[in-house]
């Protein structure tokens, strides 16, 4: 017994030698998941993409930690430098405070993050945002054209800004319909002016999702956007279930037709945030050597924001609904409309 | 149920093949079993073997390693501590979590608004303080059995759920969220409050803190006060049996409320540890279900101060070594989650164990005959 322990501890350094100098050599993209974890199917599974999909064009080596609790955003990042990783992705505004203490204490290392500007800006971090209101703002005109009832929802995960900017340009984009059309459709769950509304204080209850666009539908919404990443879900199960003549949902971070795919005909539309693209972007300028702490901003012109599709719901749009979208897409990229 | 539990996890006294051969069994199959798991799910032997390799280094093969094993062991064996000291008493204390958030408060509370003493004063009144409401917390749930008879049971978990969601209500308070923030989270505490680093001198992103010598003392000090002294007497009898303990003339009513009260303390110091050690500030989730993770430790350790040390640095070890498995091996941290679990349910059965390595446990199982 004790033989046969000794061989697998020797062997077991062995292997660990042998994986540490085959590890050296490749470029190697890395990333640290939120508490969503990768697989919710919202904005950790978009950047991941963004990983994948510089894996599949330049063949790199990518690693993944997904965080179980807020403890782990330290020692996640600091396994990663220590495995020398050549770009180090954190995802989510939560880990704005550990990315930033990991990339002061190691500024050899790279790192970016999404959903976090840093000001001032720090040397070896891009800090990747969004425009998101421009698209939510789309999003919230095309609900507030579609809806039936005149009432309209939105919930969020946790008030802070890079959910509640979705809600602001949703509120904004329901108004401006309100105003050109001389409508009075009404958002329930936000007020822009209060920055106050509904959330589930969590990232990951199905049931909260469930039940928070149940309240929102007895209150006469039959349209409901929630951002809270995979909670939507539950919103997406519930709008199934009472079929989308009574309640659609509007996704958020990605196109939710194809990630939900269970649920995928009660999406209006979603509003999208192309982290996929951003992620890769600052994986290639690692690679090529352009890589400059700093600030990204996704734009509906940079396309790095955007609405997705209506796919099966798009008889619900009429034509001229559909026009006046583009025309108000145009309007925001050359400022003649604001979405504030 | 309780009497079937205290069988099975209570141990009197220091029997090294009760105490140490059933766990090591236990781990060994829980990893083999894991590693069928992973078959299962489409990995290679080779990367089953990276896997388990890195779990391995990842935990004990650095001192990086070490001390984050260490780091992760502090407080599961803090919680865990009063968990099997309350089990003694024959009270199931489920509430570990809730008295770890509400002494984690106190403690973050006492860390960023007093900034006028010096840290050998500061910082063990952020400690005692996170203490003294973790087990004021818990008292309620003593004080409701021993009046009511209320089973601790549905009482500490309802307490969790008050706890969690007052943390949240106080995170938002503006007294204690930091400026210019909209989503709870606290100040951070003073440097005279935290916990110093014990290894910053070799590399300052070694994390183990003064922490971990704290659990230690409490490690002794519980095996003492449980195993020699009057209270500890107490203790074992009320829980041992509860009505020949009244008639030995031991205040069973007092008896739950100090059990609880002292349960409490240790899991708020659980709380206070994590805050003052490693976070630096309260956030929603902070105690990130230790105190829930500490009852399979307490189980795991057989309710012994000891066990409960081992057991504990054992959980420590695999969720440093988790995390080295999942960069390695790209191998999913939940495996971890499962084998805790398979674990647990190893000891629970010991028979299993026996069965499975008859040479090992010969006489005992004779003597079973």
């Amino acid at each position: 017994m004790k033989t046969l322990t000794k061989k697998t501890i020797s062997a077991a350094v062995v292997a660990s030698l042998v994986g540490l100098s085959s590890a050296a050599h490749a470029f190697t993209a890395c990333q640290v998941t939120d508490i969503g974890g990768v697989d919710d199917k919202g904005f950790n599974a978009t950047a991941w993409k963004g990983v994948q999909d510089a894996v599949a064009k330049h063949g790199i080596d990518s690693k993944l930690l997904e965080s179980k609790s807020e403890t782990d955003y330290m020692p996640h990042l600091g396994s990663f430098v220590a495995e020398g990783c050549d770009v180090i992705v954190s995802v989510g505004f939560l880990m704005g405070e550990a990315t930033a203490t990991a990339a002061k204490e190691n500024s050899n290392s790279k790192f970016s993050i999404v959903d976090f500007a840093y000001n001032p800006t720090i040397p070896n971090v891009v800090g990747q945002v969004f425009a998101t209101d421009q698209a939510a703002f789309l999003a919230g005109y095309l609900a507030a054209g579609v809806s039936k009832t005149g009432i309209v929802g939105t919930f969020g995960g946790i008030n802070i800004p890079p959910v509640t900017v979705f809600m602001d340009g949703f509120a904004a984009g329901v108004s401006h319909h309100n105003e050109m059309k001389g409508t009075s459709v009404q958002v329930l769950g936000w007020d822009p002016s209060a920055k106050e509304g509904l959330f589930t204080g969590n990232f990951n209850s199905l049931e909260d999702g469930r039940a928070f666009a149940q309240n929102l539908y007895d209150e006469g919404a039959d349209i409901v956007m929630p951002v809270a990443g995979p909670v939507s879900q539950g919103s997406a199960a519930l709008a199934a279930e009472l079929g989308t003549d009574n309640l659609m949902i509007i996704g958020v971070d990605a196109d939710q037709y194809i990630k939900d795919a269970k649920n995928k005909s009660v999406y209006l539309t979603s509003v999208l945030k192309a982290m996929d693209a951003t992620v890769m972007g600052v994986i290639e300028s690692v690679m090529d050597g352009s890589f400059e702490g700093g600030l990204t901003v996704g734009t509906l012109a940079n396309n790095g924001v955007g609405i997705a599709p209506f796919h099966d719901l798009s008889s619900a749009v009429s034509s001229e609904l559909a026009a006046e979208i583009e025309s108000i897409r145009s309007g925001i990229i050359d400022g003649s409309i604001s979405v504030n | 149920m309780m009497d079937y539990l205290k069988k099975k996890f209570v141990s009197e006294h220091l029997d090294v093949k009760e105490i140490l051969l059933v766990p090591i069994f236990a781990t060994f199959f829980a990893l083999t079993i894991g590693c069928l798991f992973l078959l299962a799910t489409g990995e290679g032997l080779k990367n089953i073997f990276i896997a388990y390799s890195s779990l391995f280094i990842g935990s004990l093969g650095s001192l990086n390693a070490l001390s984050e094993t260490f780091t992760a062991a502090t407080p599961l064996i803090f919680a865990a501590l009063g968990i099997a000291l309350a089990f003694r008493a024959g009270l199931f204390n489920i509430g570990a979590e809730g008295q770890m958030i509400i002494g984690g408060m106190a403690a973050v509370i006492v860390g960023f608004s007093i900034d006028f003493l010096p840290v050998w004063l500061h910082l063990p009144l952020a400690l005692s303080v996170g203490a003294l409401f973790g087990a004021m917390y818990a008292s309620i749930a003593g004080w409701l059995k021993a009046s009511t008879g209320a089973h601790e049971v549905i009482s500490t978990i309802m307490l969790n759920l008050i706890a969690i969601r007052l943390l949240d209500y106080m995170l938002r308070s503006p007294i204690i969220q930091k400026e210019g923030r909209n989503d709870p989270i606290s100040k951070s505490v003073l440097n005279t409050s935290e916990l110093p680093q014990l290894l910053s001198f070799i590399d300052p992103q070694l994390r183990l803190h003064a922490g971990f010598l704290v659990m230690l003392g409490t490690v002794l000090l519980i095996y003492w006060l449980l195993f020699h002294t009057t209270i500890g007497y107490e203790f074992r009898s009320t829980g041992a049996n509860p009505n020949a303990a009244k008639y030995a003339g031991i205040k069973a009513t007092f008896t739950i409320v100090l059990v609880m009260f002292i349960a409490g303390a240790l899991a708020g110091l659980a709380g206070a540890n994590q805050i003052t050690g490693v976070l630096g500030r309260a956030s929603p989730g902070f105690s990130a279900s230790i105190g829930f993770d500490a009852i399979a430790v307490a189980l795991l350790g057989r309710s012994h101060p000891i066990g409960v040390l081992f057991a504990g640095l054992l959980f420590g070890a695999l969720i440093a070594g988790g995390r080295l498995m999942q960069v390695k091996a790209g191998v999913s941290v939940d495996l971890i989650t499962i084998i805790q679990a398979l674990i647990i349910v190893f000891i629970a059965a010991p028979l299993l164990v026996r069965r499975a390595v008859p040479w090992i446990f010969k006489e005992d199982i004779k003597k079973d005959k």
